[in-house]
């Protein structure tokens, strides 16, 4: 497919949402795509089609409905693993989102492996869902989290990972693969490259780099991989676990119930095999196969395509926010060492007035501490304002956040 | 944009030059709040003095509806009558700045607007019922504190 930015520009016909208008009949410009990303109609129809036609529970009973939605949510977990390069489906683990992925691995694999005074690594940028589940595991096992810091360019002090994996009590290191602030892209292989010489696990927080660029598992060569659904273009209550098989096999059960067992008797219980040993219950079947329609949708768009648009977006956005006096922009300032998200303060304009003044404008981003209160305190603020951008977004959208940000300098009389 | 709803004149004034900002030294009551999903962060401090509010002061960072209510909600209470201070409701406060209508339009934006009186009446509490053991004169503030928003 021939690539334009015509091209990007007519998928918005496929996005209901963004026809909407909204408080004074302002267009909606969507710029909180971190946060969740708008779902096209092929993902919606999908989830309709599923319900209206095949709605049936999942691999037990022998009837035709029970077959077609097995048959429906299992091709997702292939089209998941050939998405990221992964050769073996069974390691594709479903579960709500990102943070419940972590939690298992905290859960399952941390509670077997991490032993009083072992160190687990993570990183000041990381979202909350990769800081607190390591404090709930070190604390319980009398361990210690450790921070790889960032510096004034928001990228990772690399020598203090060299420091950590010294002390030779590292067992895990995990971080985002892109920070969902500053966007700043973290150096995986270098990270995963001297954990392997350490013997030392890797997971990788992907919730914020999979939508965006392309991620091929086998050549990352991580031990653990985790992201969501709904922030590329899929449904919520959708995320998957990558981890290799290995791993997953020696791996206590996460959550106990249906679906994870082999045979339960009275006392003692084996686990079912891989995948579903951590998929226990009901899992989320229509959005599962919603997902699967955001994947493809992605594919043909191209991932590479993708990351170039949102490139030229995130340029030109620094490019024009620049020019606007007050505004402190954090983060890198190489466009090509970042994904698609800016965070922005205004002069001293707290973000929470930013977000509604330009709110009345039909303009979408999100102001707050972005669930990293960790490195709001490194930047010494108490918020940020943050745009981010996806595939739908224009050129155009940023000249009305640009415009927009006027109001506030007017209201603030700044 | 005359005529805004929220940002009027007032409460940009108030968020530039907030009132009664600052510490007390050695207050008898001191409280700190926030709003987890926004980042507003204070501390109030109040001195009781011959059942009266004697001094009260606050800081912190927070967005201009938080720094304008904190500021207008000092001003409201200095030197008030502790019973009349402990009835004190939202209405009055969301009133004085003509906020009345976030109750309705923005369930997000009325925590900023009420955490300092979240504050007030939790301090108020914690310090008749924790530092006087005197359940009675703490009343039920701290249900009301819990059903501001």
């Amino acid at each position: 497919m021939q690539i334009t930015s015509e091209t990007f520009e007519d998928l918005r016909k496929d996005f209901p949402v963004l026809n909407r208008r909204v408080r004074d009949d302002k267009k909606l410009v969507y710029l909180d795509n971190a946060a969740t990303t708008q779902k096209p109609n092929q993902v919606i129809d999908a989830i309709t089609d599923y319900y209206q036609n095949h709605n049936s529970n999942i691999h037990r009973a022998v009837h035709a409905l029970a077959e077609e939605s097995t048959e429906a949510f299992e091709e997702t977990r292939d089209k998941v693993a050939k998405f990221l390069n992964v050769k073996d489906s069974r390691e594709i683990v479903f579960v709500r989102g990102t943070t419940e992925g972590i939690n298992l691995v905290s859960y399952a694999w941390g509670r077997d492996n991490v032993k009083e005074g072992d160190i687990i690594v993570t990183t000041e940028y990381e979202h909350h869902s990769n800081i607190v589940p390591w404090q709930l595991l070190t604390q319980e096992k009398k361990a210690h989290l450790k921070y790889i810091d960032i510096d004034n360019n928001g990228e990772l002090i690399m020598e203090q990972l060299d420091e950590y994996l010294k002390t030779g009590k590292v067992k895990l290191v995990t971080f985002s693969h892109m920070s969902n602030v500053l966007g700043t892209i973290s150096p995986a292989k270098e990270i995963i490259s001297k954990c392997r010489s350490a013997g030392v696990k890797v997971l990788i927080d992907g919730a914020q780099s999979v939508p965006h660029m392309k991620i091929d598992l086998t050549d990352l060569d991580s031990d653990f991989y985790v992201f969501s659904g709904h922030k590329m273009l899929g449904p919520t209550g959708v995320g998957v676990l990558w981890a290799k098989k290995e791993i997953l096999e020696k791996m206590s059960p996460f959550l106990g119930g249906g679906d994870m067992i082999r045979e339960v008797h009275k006392y003692e219980t084996t686990w079912n095999d891989l995948p579903y040993k951590f998929e226990a219950g009901t899992p989320n079947i229509a959005d599962v196969i919603g997902f699967a329609k955001a994947i493809e949708y992605l594919e043909k768009i191209g991932m590479d395509n993708i990351r170039n648009h949102e490139l030229e977006l995130t340029k030109y956005a620094l490019e024009q926010m620049k020019k606007i006096p007050g505004i402190t922009l954090y983060g890198t300032k190489e466009p090509e060492k970042r994904g698609g998200v800016i965070s922005f303060n205004f002069n001293d304009v707290h973000p929470h007035d930013v977000g509604t003044i330009i709110d009345k404008e039909g303009v979408a981003i999100r102001s707050g501490h972005h669930c990293a209160q960790v490195l709001m305190e490194k930047l010494n603020v108490a918020a940020t304002n943050r745009a981010s951008f996806y595939i739908y977004n224009t050129k155009e959208e940023i000249d009305v956040l640009i415009s927009s940000l006027q109001h506030v300098a007017k209201v603030f009389k700044l | 944009m005359s005529g805004d709803p929220i940002y009027t004149e007032m409460i940009i004034e108030y968020s530039r030059n907030p009132s009664n900002y600052g510490k007390l030294e050695n207050p008898q009551i001191t409280r700190h709040d926030s709003n987890p999903l926004c980042g507003d962060s204070i501390d109030l401090y109040l001195n009781i003095n011959d059942n009266k509010i004697s001094d009260v002061k606050f800081d912190g960072k927070g967005c201009a509806i938080c720094m304008a209510c904190s500021s207008v909600l000092t001003e409201m209470i200095k030197g008030k009558d502790l019973s009349d201070v402990k009835k004190f409701q939202k209405d009055e406060l969301l009133s004085e700045l003509g906020l009345e209508h976030l109750i309705k339009t923005s369930p997000v934006r009325i925590k900023c607007a009420l955490l300092s009186l979240k504050a007030l009446k939790y301090g108020i509490y914690s310090y008749f019922a924790e530092k006087m053991n005197d359940l009675d004169s703490a009343g039920n503030l701290k249900e009301e504190a819990s059903n501001l928003y």
